[in-house]
């Protein structure tokens, strides 16, 4: 039994990759994950990723925003304390409409980051769980687990006939960051 | 996806043979991953004497009151809101870029949202400055939120636009700074990634641990995009509330109906001169005429030849209105502003914004380095006297011609002024130093449809209409950064 845990098709090029992605699935190779220094376009669709949900939690959180903001004004100048101000109506909504939105707006913007953030595990201190630190930079990493798919030869040569300038046999999941 | 090439006609937006992706990342990240050079250590000394001169300044106006500046009885507001607004719409490019333009799909934002980004916020940082200032005693700034207290509770006046503000300019702030550091987590990863010992760790904590795997690229898009889509009528709603400050009041010069979209439109104007300023000099510097083409400069002088224009109609409407309202007061006031003792700053806001922007119809001027950043300083002054006519000779002579004054900035005036410039570039010139002025990840991302190599090699392949490929060769012409003998050579 070999001791690599992840193989990693390394590609110069985001198209190459695509097509290497077809060949690994063409052969029933599952793949683990893709790293790319930039979003590729169509790549989800290709492996069956469904599309993102946040813009269901961006539209709750704007209500919600928007809803705290008016209750709160509501609340404050028409039900707490009425005060004449150069004669208006105890309850403007036309002027409760700026503020109202501004909340909608800070709402939905932070509520969707910090759940793209909690989602994707993404906080500052967070170690990276980086396979290949070039997969940042100039590389487009295709990462498939060693268990269980085998032979290993077999699925370099598929991705090396797709175009991968580099397969790597590694013997960690991630890149150690000491 | 990238292998899908882009119509020929469109110009390119990265210039360069054999750009590769790891070219972008040493290209961009040389003055953060390098000691920067000499121009970078004068700019910054001269901008670090302006944010002491800043620190100098607005400490004297906190330690002796607001009586420190030049204001008077019938002049209660000049420079301290004249320099909030200049700002404050200095600070609307970055958003419009991020915002506005993405939801258009104008790619050529890609490499100049970042550096507008930061921009913004830093403008914004100047902006807050004077709120806080301009209050005289700004711990009492806590009686602009409305908070639970011991009159009642006595709340905020919500049907001021002053509180709109208050809420407007946070949000914005916030927000644009949320869009900006989402953005910069795939770039920061980029420098941690390349970094080693302390520097990386800094950086890995700053990246929060991103790594580029599908699921994160497909939820940051999706991120952007909204953001997008709340930022572009935050961006508008964020001026039209600053307007109404003005705009509701009952002085004369005021309370316009246009000031909405008029402010608007000035904002993205004078915001889009001060990106101008800074990205002319920062692409010279850092060496960024690949990424920063000939095309973009003219892009955003187009857009500056537009809005300029927007705001030229408004001031017509202004004065038209004045004379049909037929009000006497309101007729006086516009009047004043060219007869008046204040009749030099009056032709510089009109000069300034109106008549020079107008030189931007000819294509030579637009395509030309030094003169349009000439041009966008001479709309930054012009953007400030805009503001400094508004507010000041508006209220220099009001309704009791007894009480008609003139303004005098103190040197605390000044030094709060000029020192919030100087607080501006340290703050940008640092930014410049440690993190990427130019969104790696999204360039990279239009590299292979929108370079000028991926087009040179559809050329190269044939199979082009020959009037297309005439067209895109002619408008290669105007780029400084393009090899133009390398088109000579293909029929």
């Amino acid at each position: 039994m070999s001791s690599t845990k992840y193989i990693l098709g390394i590609f110069d090029d985001p198209d190459d990759l695509m097509h290497g992605i077809d060949k690994l699935q063409k052969n029933s190779v599952p793949i683990y994950d893709v790293y790319s220094p930039c979003p590729i376009h169509g790549i989800d669709a290709k492996l069956g990723i469904k599309d993102s949900r946040l813009g269901y939690a961006a539209f709750m959180f704007g209500c919600l925003g928007g809803s705290i903001m008016f209750s709160m004004v509501y609340y404050m100048l028409t039900h707490d304390w009425p005060m004449n101000i150069g004669g208006k109506n105890f309850f403007p909504i036309p002027n409760f409409v700026p503020v109202t939105f501004e909340w909608t707006v800070l709402w939905t913007s932070f509520g969707m980051t910090f759940t793209f953030f909690f989602a994707t595990h993404l906080f500052p201190g967070r170690a990276p769980r980086v396979m290949d630190l070039r997969a940042t930079n100039d590389k487009f990493v295709i990462a498939i687990d060693a268990k269980g798919n085998t032979p290993h030869a077999d699925i370099t040569d598929i991705l090396k006939e797709a175009g991968a300038v580099e397969v790597k046999h590694n013997d960690r999941k991630y890149v150690s960051y000491e | 996806m990238s292998s899908h090439s882009e119509s020929i006609i469109r110009e390119p937006l990265i210039t360069g043979k054999n750009v590769t992706y790891g070219q972008i990342t040493d290209d961009v990240l040389r003055p953060v991953e390098n000691m920067p050079g000499k121009a970078w250590w004068i700019g910054f000394s001269v901008a670090s004497l302006g944010a002491m001169l800043w620190v100098v300044s607005i400490s004297y106006t906190f330690w002796f009151g607001i009586g420190s500046w030049g204001l008077n009885k019938t002049v209660g507001w000049a420079w301290d809101i004249t320099g909030f607004v200049w700002w404050v719409g200095i600070g609307h490019a970055g958003t419009l870029i991020s915002a506005v333009l993405l939801l258009f799909r104008q790619n050529w934002r890609n490499s100049i949202n970042r550096s507008a980004e930061a921009m913004t916020i830093f403008a914004v940082i100047c902006a807050a400055t004077y709120i806080g200032a301009h209050m005289g005693r700004p711990w009492m700034a806590v009686y602009s939120l409305p908070l639970p207290n011991q009159y009642g509770s006595l709340w905020v006046n919500w049907n001021s636009p002053l509180i709109w503000d208050v809420f407007a300019i946070s949000t914005y702030f916030s927000v644009s700074l949320v869009f900006w550091y989402t953005g910069l987590l795939p770039d920061i990863a980029t420098i941690r990634d390349r970094a080693t010992g302390v520097r990386r760790r800094i950086y890995s904590v700053l990246s929060f641990g991103w790594t580029g795997s599908v699921k994160t690229w497909q939820r940051f898009e999706t991120v952007s995009l909204i953001l997008a889509g709340v930022s572009t009528p935050l961006v508008l709603s964020v001026h039209t509330i600053v307007s109404m400050d003005f705009a509701t009041s009952l002085e004369p010069g005021w309370h316009t109906t246009i000031f909405p979209p008029y402010f608007v439109a000035g904002a993205i104007f004078s915001g889009f001169a001060m990106v101008q300023t800074l990205l002319l000099v920062t692409r010279k510097v850092l060496g960024l005429e690949n990424y920063i083409t000939m095309f973009h400069i003219e892009s955003m002088n187009k857009i500056i030849l537009v809005t300029g224009s927007i705001v030229g109609v408004a001031y017509l409407t202004e004065f038209f209105i004045a004379y049909y309202s037929g009000g006497e007061y309101e007729q006086y006031t516009f009047l004043n502003r060219f007869v008046g003792p204040y009749w030099w700053a009056g032709c510089m806001m009109y000069g300034c914004n109106v008549l020079m922007t107008q030189l931007m119809w000819s294509k030579k001027i637009r395509t030309n380095i030094a003169i349009s950043w000439v041009l966008s300083l001479v709309v930054n002054v012009g953007m400030w006297f805009e503001r400094f006519v508004i507010i000041v000779v508006s209220l220099h002579r009001d309704y009791i011609p007894s009480s008609w004054a003139m303004f005098y900035p103190t040197w605390v005036d000044v030094g709060v002024f000029v020192g919030s410039i100087g607080l501006f570039f340290t703050m940008f010139l640092l930014f410049i130093r440690v993190l990427p002025a130019v969104a790696m990840a999204e360039v990279k991302l239009i590299l292979k449809t929108s370079s000028e190599q991926a087009k040179k090699k559809l050329i190269d392949a044939g199979h082009l209409n020959e009037a297309d490929v005439d067209f895109y060769k002619q408008s290669l012409i105007k780029f400084d950064s393009v090899d133009q003998s390398e088109y000579e050579k293909v029929q």
